[in-house]
């Protein structure tokens, strides 16, 4: 009788474990892909959280900037994605270079001009949404999703270094989504800076032509950037805003 | 003497009201298949360019804007300056004011890149921006205007109507200093990035705001039969004869200060100068047409006391206020931004030249549409409720109309 009872109470308590063994499969396998997509999401930060540590900058030294080469704008054009309509006024334009020539003593220098990544955007400033916004290290982007196209930011920017996308994309490139009827600009290939690289246009200039673009990270005091600016005097172009853009140049 | 003023919904020809109601209609209509081609094909479709950001759509929906903060001044002047000459018109100067500002919100929403995210733009705010603070300012502005309409309709709120006008006069000029500071906040441009655009904004509001609300109050009282005496139709004349004299004192003040700062030499020439069709737009329309041509229809002697010439006042300072917006919008973003002051500046994206720019056909419409979409307001807003004094004979409402005659 006892024992009868003791099997009974095995054969309940074996049952009982298997039901709760399937349980636990069952609520195991419906929430694996949520964990693993969650760790998939959480793995592609490699690098770390954004930081304020590090403020991203760029050292345009135009003594070393040729005339005419426009490398950093195809290299730029190429890894965003950008491609011309054959309408000037309407296509995008995240760099661009621009010729300057002193009228009195006839002194020429050529330059690129890119957001300049202030540390006190004034697209920010005016976007009414937030859309515009500066991440912790510097880097000043746009959006997609909350940007309503109504290009106030185009209007406070001092460099016009924003663009519209005036018509619809095609072949977007995965790194770098861009919508239309929102407003974009420069992200400082932050694509390839979040993974440890350094921007299209950086990579291009040092590859071929003078080595005039050097990109890195202005608070760091051994990096090679803050060196340079340390010894030789830069200009932030409109200095006189006082929006301590993280792109400085040299020679202007 | 306390006139009894018997207000009325329109009473005239139906089959005129309901022809021109779809006429009416239809320019909506067509304003709207323009935003929608302007969508779909993305803002290539208009002149508007990574240069000239803002073009005709954003001309006039200021123009309407501005229009539709002073149009409630009528208004202002009856119930929180006690002028009763002007209490029998408050009605329509709240109307005026919610149609103006609805046609003028139409149109900035509809040119949008992405209008389809307007909740976002309701729900997510950055309270640094002078613009996430408009849209608390221009739908605060709605609220209140109809609480200020219905204070007046109902007889039983009527003690409540200066209070609540206060409110509405306050917010109105809070309102007008928002869409100026739009401009005043620029730092980035030669052209604005000035303290004076705040009341630049707000006298060329009163003064296009009456210029309006004279023009729609003739047309419907002629449209209805209603008499529209002489004494009330002057007196606004001379109170927009006011009005466009400061719009012409603060343009003055604008153009000066930028005149002593060598900086703006370069925007300035090209405004007063060398600017093309914003130097003649400016001095032609703007100046003469919309400011010195009405001070003296309104303002000279004989002129002003003559009904015909008031209307002629108003329609010229509408034109002229279109135009001063036009130059203000479009010209200050035609003349480049100087990166490099002093130098010579040429790039593939048009540095260190003059812009240009032409509306395109869907554009203009959109903004037609805008202002249709006004008119539609304050039309269907006669015919179901009683805005419109019955009379606004010098009997009714000229004090010393008895001893005259």
């Amino acid at each position: 009788m006892m024992d009868k009872n003791v099997g009974a109470l095995d054969d309940t308590g074996t049952a009982r474990r298997k039901f709760l063994a399937g349980i636990a499969g069952a609520a195991g396998l419906s929430i694996a892909p949520g964990v693993a997509l969650f760790s998939f999401a959480e793995a592609k930060d490699k690098t770390g959280p954004v930081s304020s540590k590090v403020r991203w900058g760029m050292l345009i030294d135009t003594l070393k900037c040729a005339d005419g080469c426009n490398d950093c704008v195809s290299a730029c054009f190429k890894e965003n994605g950008i491609g011309s309509t054959g309408r000037p006024d309407t296509d995008p334009q995240w760099i661009r270079k621009i010729e300057i020539r002193n009228p009195k003593t006839d002194r020429e220098i050529s330059l690129p001009m890119m957001c300049q990544h202030c540390a006190d955007p004034p697209c920010v400033d005016v976007c009414p949404t937030g859309a515009s916004f500066k991440r912790a290290d510097g880097i000043v982007l746009v959006d997609k999703h909350t940007c309503i196209g109504c290009r106030y930011c185009m209007m406070a920017c001092p460099y016009q270094a924003r663009s519209f996308v005036h018509e619809n994309l095609t072949n977007q490139k995965t790194d770098v989504p861009r919508g239309k009827g929102t407003v974009e600009s420069c992200t400082l290939c932050v694509h390839r800076v979040d993974k440890g690289g350094t921007p299209a246009c950086a990579e291009a200039c040092s590859d071929t032509a003078g080595k005039a673009i050097l990109f890195g990270d202005l608070n760091d005091p051994k990096s090679e950037i803050s060196k340079r600016v340390g010894k030789f005097a830069s200009h932030q172009v409109r200095s006189d805003l006082g929006l301590d853009p993280g792109v400085r140049y040299r020679g202007i | 003497m306390e006139t009894k003023f018997i207000y009325r919904q329109l009473q005239g020809d139906e089959k005129k009201y309901y022809f021109l109601l779809c006429l009416v209609g239809l320019v909506v209509l067509i304003g709207a298949i323009s935003a929608y081609y302007m969508e779909t094909n993305g803002h290539h479709v208009t002149g508007m360019n990574n240069h000239v950001v803002w073009g005709m759509p954003h001309v006039f929906a200021i123009f309407l804007i501005i229009a539709a903060s002073g149009a409630l001044n009528v208004a202002s002047i009856s119930s929180v300056f006690g002028k009763t000459l002007y209490k029998p018109l408050a009605r329509l100067s709240g109307l005026l004011s919610i149609a103006l500002l609805v046609g003028g919100l139409v149109v900035l929403v509809l040119d949008l890149g992405r209008p389809d995210r307007l909740i976002v733009a309701m729900t997510t705010y950055n309270f640094k921006s002078i613009f996430a603070w408009n849209i608390y300012l221009y739908t605060g502005f709605l609220a209140i205007v109809v609480i200020y309409l219905w204070m007046m309709l109902e007889r039983r709120m009527n003690h409540l109507t200066k209070t609540v006008g206060i409110v509405a006069f306050i917010w109105r000029l809070a309102l007008t200093t928002g869409t100026g500071s739009i401009f005043g906040f620029l730092v980035a441009r030669q052209s604005y990035d000035a303290a004076v655009f705040a009341p630049l904004f707000i006298a060329m509001s009163l003064s296009l705001g009456l210029a309006v609300f004279i023009v729609i109050l003739a047309i419907a009282s002629a449209a209805d039969n209603r008499p529209l005496g002489a004494y009330i139709v002057t007196n606004l004349g001379k109170l927009l004869g006011i009005f466009v004299a400061a719009v012409l004192y603060f343009v003055l003040v604008q153009h000066l200060t930028n005149l002593y700062a060598t900086e703006h030499h370069g925007v300035e020439l090209f405004i007063l100068l060398e600017g093309g069709i914003y130097t003649g737009l400016f001095w032609v329309v703007q100046i003469t047409i919309g400011g010195i041509l009405p001070l003296f229809l309104l303002l000279y002697p004989r002129l002003g006391n003559v009904k015909l010439n008031i209307y002629l006042a108003a329609g010229c300072v509408i034109i002229g206020s279109f135009a001063q917006l036009y130059v203000i919008i479009i010209g200050g973003q035609a003349y480049p931004l100087v990166l490099f002051p002093g130098m010579e500046v040429t790039s593939s994206f048009f540095d260190g030249v003059v812009r240009s720019y032409s509306p395109s056909l869907p554009e203009i419409l959109l903004g037609i549409g805008g202002v249709s979409v006004a008119v539609l307001i304050i039309m269907i807003g006669l015919k179901a409720l009683r805005f419109l004094p019955t009379s606004l004979e010098d009997s009714t409402t000229d004090p010393d109309f008895e001893s005259v005659t």
